[in-house]
């Protein structure tokens, strides 16, 4: 049986279990025996041991297969290839994985012809027995299960257990995953500081990280002083968050504060729409339709303006940013407890005097998380910058001119051709992990202000 | 139960030195009428309690008097409040220094987060009192030393407002009110999130401020009512059922809701 049937089963025995359970123990309680839980707990617990055993070994099933097959097809290839290497081994087996999946090529049978012939006997069997499997399992947890069902057996209880187990699990891997990409980038950054120094990456001031692919090829031999990036990265946040904290602090305090229902109900979703917009779309406004215009002023009063720059991008990054920015800290405005306003108007203070010494104070911590979770995502942006900052790692404060970030770069480093053990493809992962301790960073900060922040009203 | 027809409040709702006067006061929130034709004198000096079951009207009365209840969209009064013979909702009528000559208690201590020190100074600061920050540190002191919080708190004027016990928040915000040097404090249920000993120092400071100004106080306690008060005005469905001195609302009411209450029939 193929995993598809196997888990159309697995979810038609889960209904089926459910309903076994819930009637035995209902057929218990209705000849007077005072049963421990409900009759809906005998029944989930039934429905879960019947179904996540099954399920688990499925998983695993599907995890270990392919590698207890290739090992037993290994042992099968002819010596010479065997002989040949990891390579050779891995070319020769999924040739027979083609040979043996694929009915035209079965025909055309050389030297692999009855390794691939057992390969389909091997499938046919392992398939049967994991069907086999699978089927005994669901009966027997389920059966063994739904005698367990008497008057003491303590089912609420232990679907509780379960369901916390599960809750578990699920949480679980979300760190796990976060753990598994931070490893990964780590290992790959410690390899690339084998072939260039942390120093020179973190200090260096020349970002060219063309390095020559075959030994004959004319290229630079690369230098990877990442100073430039951050530079243009720090530019262009701090451009876009010009734009983004004052627009969306005032925006906020609009719509929290003077905005009737009304008004607040439609401008409060059509201000959001902004965070919705495809960054793509940002990127393509930024460079086709804002850096043209600035060029043209610029030109206009004598300036020379790059036909890509910071400025362009900072822009249109702030205006995509200004969403986040307002709609947290119109949350925070609005979490300032009523009584600090009456008390204030109490005092005979006018509406602004209220805002500006009163509310803007007591919301300012949960003001100053919005801002920085706006600073991580500005540092972390990379549609726009890539469509309307340019390539050019220039070194420059000057916004007018073009400048790259780190996000930008690690695009450009991992699109088209790449050896994966080259320093210019490395590369990419220390600035990752650059970008990744820095934007965790500015999350924990700004995470532990909020807590400081809700600790102070709740 | 529902509204009297007709109904004349019984007792003695007007007097003759009145510091706050409401002829005819009719409060709706929306559609909804909260208060039904009150008309009641509140004399110079003179704290005047307001009583009366919970819904009854007595907080919207209150927050009508310095028009706080402008801050909520639906609320609209009727009728007139004279302060010192004008009229309050008189359109040519500012707020701010109508609410900064009639201050407001709340019902939880609602100190702003910020120092002791700039609680009090906020009011005077926005109101232009002080020249200087000698002025300042005395209207301060004078302040904190008027609502018995001085020598609790002098040492440790910029800790947070928030830091301090609940008894001496409500201190804290009284100090507040009286810093911006009003005429009328208006208390609404100043001590009901407080216990018993902090009570009784709010209502001995209630005591010591009716000197210098006009206090009306709501409050769910009768015995509050009878101990700080020297008028009660009995509330019962929006409507003003009965005004006497405080003694006689409570030995020998004269309208038979009034009694009912006070008696503990229900409320």
């Amino acid at each position: 049986m193929t995993y598809s049937t196997l888990l159309i089963a697995v979810l038609i025995a889960l209904g089926g279990a459910y309903l076994l359970g819930r009637n035995r123990a209902r057929t218990l309680s209705s000849q007077g025996i005072k049963m421990h839980s409900l009759a809906t707990h005998y029944g989930a617990l039934v429905a879960l041991w019947t179904t996540l055993p099954p399920l688990l070994i499925l998983l695993l099933w599907a995890l270990l297969e392919p590698r207890v097959i290739d090992l037993i097809l290994t042992a099968q290839l002819p010596d010479s290839i065997r002989a040949g290497g990891e390579a050779e081994i891995r070319l020769a087996l999924s040739k027979v994985y083609n040979l043996a999946n694929d009915s035209d090529l079965m025909g055309q049978q050389g030297l692999l012809g009855p390794v691939a012939e057992h390969l389909q006997a091997l499938q046919a069997r392992v398939t049967l027995l994991r069907g086999g499997v699978i089927m005994s399992l669901l009966l027997l947890g389920g059966a063994l299960t739904w005698r367990r069902i008497q008057p003491d057996l303590r089912a609420r209880s232990e679907v509780e257990g379960i369901v916390r187990i599960l809750l578990f699990a699920s949480s679980a891997i979300a760190v796990l995953t976060t753990l598994g990409i931070l490893a990964s980038v780590l290992f790959e950054s410690i390899l690339f500081f084998q072939k260039v120094p942390v120093t020179e990456f973190l200090f260096g001031t020349s970002w060219s990280p063309q390095v020559a692919l075959r030994a004959d090829q004319s290229g630079s031999s690369g230098s990877f002083g990442a100073v430039p990036l951050f530079t243009g990265t720090l530019l262009i946040s701090a451009i876009a968050m010009a734009i983004a904290v004052p627009v969306g602090l005032m925006a906020a305090i609009y719509l929290s504060e003077y905005a009737t229902p009304r008004v607040r109900q439609l401008a409060k979703p059509a201000l959001e729409v902004l965070a919705g917009i495809p960054t793509v779309v940002y990127g393509f406004f930024a460079a086709l339709t804002v850096a043209p215009v600035i060029r043209g002023l610029g030109e206009s009063m004598g300036l020379e303006v790059s036909s890509e720059s910071a400025l362009a991008a900072g822009l249109v990054m702030g205006i995509m940013i200004i969403p986040f920015v307002s709609s947290l800290s119109d949350d925070v405005i609005n979490a300032v407890p009523q009584s600090l306003r009456d008390g204030s108007y109490g005092l005979g203070a006018t509406r602004s005097e209220t805002i500006r010494q009163v509310v803007i104070p007591a919301a300012l911590p949960g003001i100053v998380g919005a801002v920085m979770l706006a600073v991580s995502r500005a540092i972390g942006e990379t549609m726009i910058v890539a469509m309307a900052a340019g390539l050019a790692a220039n070194l420059t404060a000057n916004p007018l001119d073009s400048v790259t970030t780190v996000t930008v770069q690690i695009v450009t480093l991992l699109v088209g051709d790449q050896e994966f053990d080259s320093p210019k493809t490395l590369a990419a992962f220390a600035l990752g992990l650059v970008l990744f301790v820095v934007t965790l960073a500015l999350n924990y900060v700004a995470l532990k202000i909020v807590q400081k922040y809700r600790e102070q009203y709740d | 139960m529902s509204i009297i027809e007709n109904h004349e409040t019984v007792g003695t709702p007007f007097c003759s030195n009145p510091k706050l006067s409401a002829r005819d006061v009719g409060v709706f929130y929306g559609d909804k009428q909260a208060i039904f034709d009150v008309s009641l004198d509140i004399g110079s000096n003179e704290v005047i309690a307001l009583i009366g079951p919970s819904g009854c009207g007595k907080s919207t009365f209150l927050r009508s008097l310095n028009r706080m209840n402008d801050t909520i969209d639906i609320c609209r009064v009727t009728g007139e409040i004279l302060l010192d013979g004008e009229n309050i909702y008189d359109p040519k009528v500012d707020v701010v220094p109508l609410r900064a000559t009639v201050g407001m208690v709340f019902q939880k201590p609602n100190p702003f987060p910020k120092s002791i020190y700039d609680n009090i100074s906020y009011g005077p600061r926005i109101h232009g009192l002080a020249s200087s920050r000698v002025d300042l540190d005395e209207i301060v002191e004078r302040s904190l030393q008027r609502a018995g919080l001085w020598t609790e708190v002098k040492d440790r004027l910029h800790s947070p407002g928030t830091g301090l016990s609940g008894g001496q928040q409500q201190r804290l915000c009284i100090a507040r009110t009286i810093a911006v040097e009003p005429e009328v404090i208006l208390m609404d249920e100043p001590c009901s999130a407080l216990d018993p000993i902090a009570t009784a120092k709010i209502e001995e400071l209630i005591d010591e401020l009716r000197e210098n100004y006009t206090i009306a106080i709501v409050t769910h306690s009768m015995q509050q009512a009878a101990r700080v008060s020297q008028r009660t005005a009995y509330f019962h469905l929006g409507q003003l059922i009965e005004v006497n001195n405080t003694d006689m609302v409570f030995t020998t009411p004269e309208h038979q809701l009034t009694e009912a209450y006070i008696t503990g029939r229900f409320g």
